[in-house]
């Protein structure tokens, strides 16, 4: 009993620690909403590095198992951090299967819903270097949200040819969908608010891999 | 805030260096896109263009009329004879007319200088000048530059000698400021008969003959030699004007090594540049041509996307 209580309330200890540092912490994240600047900080940490390296590995092999093997993959990485979990996909099948599967990435700004409200400032080279016709395209993106993103990704996706199918594999799926796509392959299932936002950090971009929840903390003019 | 500093495309001087930047970096992607196949993104749906050329043109014309569509625009022409224009509207009627059909983007080009900026003044849609008279032609200059820029790298620092009508020019009038926000190094090359009374003000240094200047060029810009126009040649023989300032075979091997040739068309062979220079793998005029299109479409798409934004959600 005394030394269980010892663990709990060391345990309680730590993740206060853990909550003060991340609390003071902002995320640096800000957005504009409405003329409105908001600040996001981050809240909790929901994937580590362990936990994304494992998610990919299950992934790789359920990709290769709903396709029976690597022969007709192909991995399309929506910019920017599907790019990377893309890549990171492909390094494990090859792991397992000893087959490079051809590695694309798709820049979706010019597929966008929204032109002419807003607008990506930075647009990336789209590069798909196979032939999509008849191929089985897993599109990977670090996090699932609206669902608006996948929408534009498929329509992108179709201007280059008629793949035999499209399937979807995401780090995090945070739900809140607007429109009726879902994951085949989900890293992890993230339940949300619709105040908060969730960034997947990945060594390629950010120097750490991490899943994050952030949370707006302050509105001001 | 959008993406572009900018409402109106009438002169470089509306773009800042970052405004170049975002426009030659988003023509990059809409290369790729004119490699493909299937070359048409459903980006501008909805959204209505109207290219207003009152003075003749053809491959300007065609190159916006293209980009507009492979980003799914409508887009309509509107020639200077079938324009209402002849009939005696005014400039600011037109604009107004245009502006109560609820267009989006006019391109306008014009043989009076300022005509871009008085219809930009009288509508609420964006402006973009295709050429106006002897003024400016800015969309040109951002083609060369994104030429430029994928033949020789970073621009700064880079020598470009615009050779032939520089008081006459509208490409160079954009050129010169173009080159010169990127930090590059203009100079102008002509005649005197064909320099603007006070070149100095132009911001480029002036040469008054091609050779002596050739071995420091690591771009030479020809200019069209205007044949049609009215009021007679200014120098004594097309033959002499080739001799001092045609690019030709020799002049390539003096220029720097990897130094290339431009033309913004139509070119008279034989005059500005010899038919061999011309179809030289170090001519790249029909990239300018090429580049045209992605250029135009990125100039649309960030004129007409809307508000910045930092983070895709």
């Amino acid at each position: 009993m005394h030394t269980h209580l010892q663990h709990t309330l060391c345990r309680y200890a730590l993740c206060l620690l853990a909550c003060r540092k991340k609390a003071f912490v902002y995320s640096g994240l800000q957005q504009m909403k409405g003329g409105v600047r908001v600040k996001y900080r981050t809240k909790a940490v929901v994937m580590d590095r362990d936990a994304i390296e494992r998610a990919l590995t299950r992934i790789a092999h359920e990709v290769l198992e709903a396709n029976k093997g690597a022969a007709n993959i192909a991995l399309v990485g929506i910019v920017t951090r599907g790019v990377d979990v893309a890549a990171r996909l492909a390094q494990r099948i090859k792991e397992i299967e000893g087959t490079d599967v051809p590695v694309g990435s798709l820049d979706i700004s010019f597929y966008r819903d929204d032109v002419g409200e807003r607008l990506n400032p930075e647009v990336h080279r789209t590069d798909i270097p196979f032939v999509v016709e008849g191929q089985d395209i897993v599109l990977c993106d670090d996090v699932l949200y609206t669902g608006r993103t996948i929408r534009a990704a498929m329509d992108a996706i179709m201007d280059y040819g008629r793949p035999a199918t499209v399937q979807l594999a995401v780090l995090v799926d945070r739900g809140h969908r607007e429109l009726p796509i879902r994951a085949d392959y989900v890293g992890k299932n993230v339940p949300t608010s619709g105040r908060e936002r969730v960034k997947v950090l990945l060594d390629e971009y950010d120097g750490a891999s991490e899943a994050q929840i952030l949370e707006a903390v302050e509105e001001d003019e | 805030m959008t993406v572009l500093s900018c409402k109106n495309i009438i002169s470089m001087e509306d773009l800042t260096p970052d405004d170049i930047v975002a426009i030659l970096d988003t023509a990059e992607s809409f290369k790729e896109v004119n490699e493909r196949r299937i070359k048409k993104l459903p980006t501008l749906r909805g959204r209505t263009i109207i290219n207003l050329f009152l003075e003749p043109s053809t491959r300007t014309r065609t190159s916006f009329e293209i980009a507009a569509k492979r980003l799914s625009a409508d887009a309509i022409n509107m020639a200077g004879s079938a324009s209402a224009t002849v009939k005696g509207e005014s400039l600011r009627d037109t604009a107004k007319t245009l502006s109560a059909m609820a267009c989006d983007l006019i391109v306008v080009r014009h043989k009076y200088a300022g005509a871009p900026q008085v219809l930009a003044e009288s509508m609420d849609a964006c402006v973009v000048n295709g050429g106006d008279g002897m003024h400016q032609h800015p969309t040109q200059a951002l083609l060369d530059l994104f030429t430029m820029r994928r033949h020789v790298g970073d621009l700064a620092g880079k020598t470009v000698g615009i050779v032939g009508d520089i008081a006459h020019s509208r490409v160079a009038g954009s050129l010169v400021p173009a080159l010169r926000m990127v930090g590059a190094h203009p100079i102008v090359i002509g005649p005197p008969t064909l320099m603007p009374a006070r070149p100095d003000v132009l911001g480029a240094d002036v040469a008054y003959t091609l050779d002596e200047v050739i071995e420091e060029l690591d771009i030479v810009y020809t200019l069209r030699i205007q044949m049609e126009r009215a009021e007679g040649m200014p120098f004594p023989s097309l033959r002499e004007y080739a001799r001092f300032y045609g690019m030709n075979e020799a002049r390539l091997n003096r220029m720097k090594p990897e130094g290339i040739v431009m033309h913004p068309g139509p070119m008279n062979r034989g005059v500005e540049v010899s038919s061999a220079v011309a179809d030289s793998e170090r001519s790249v005029v029909l990239d300018q041509v090429n580049a045209g299109v992605a250029v135009r479409m990125a100039i649309m798409y960030l004129l007409l996307g809307g508000e910045a934004h930092g983070d895709a959600a």
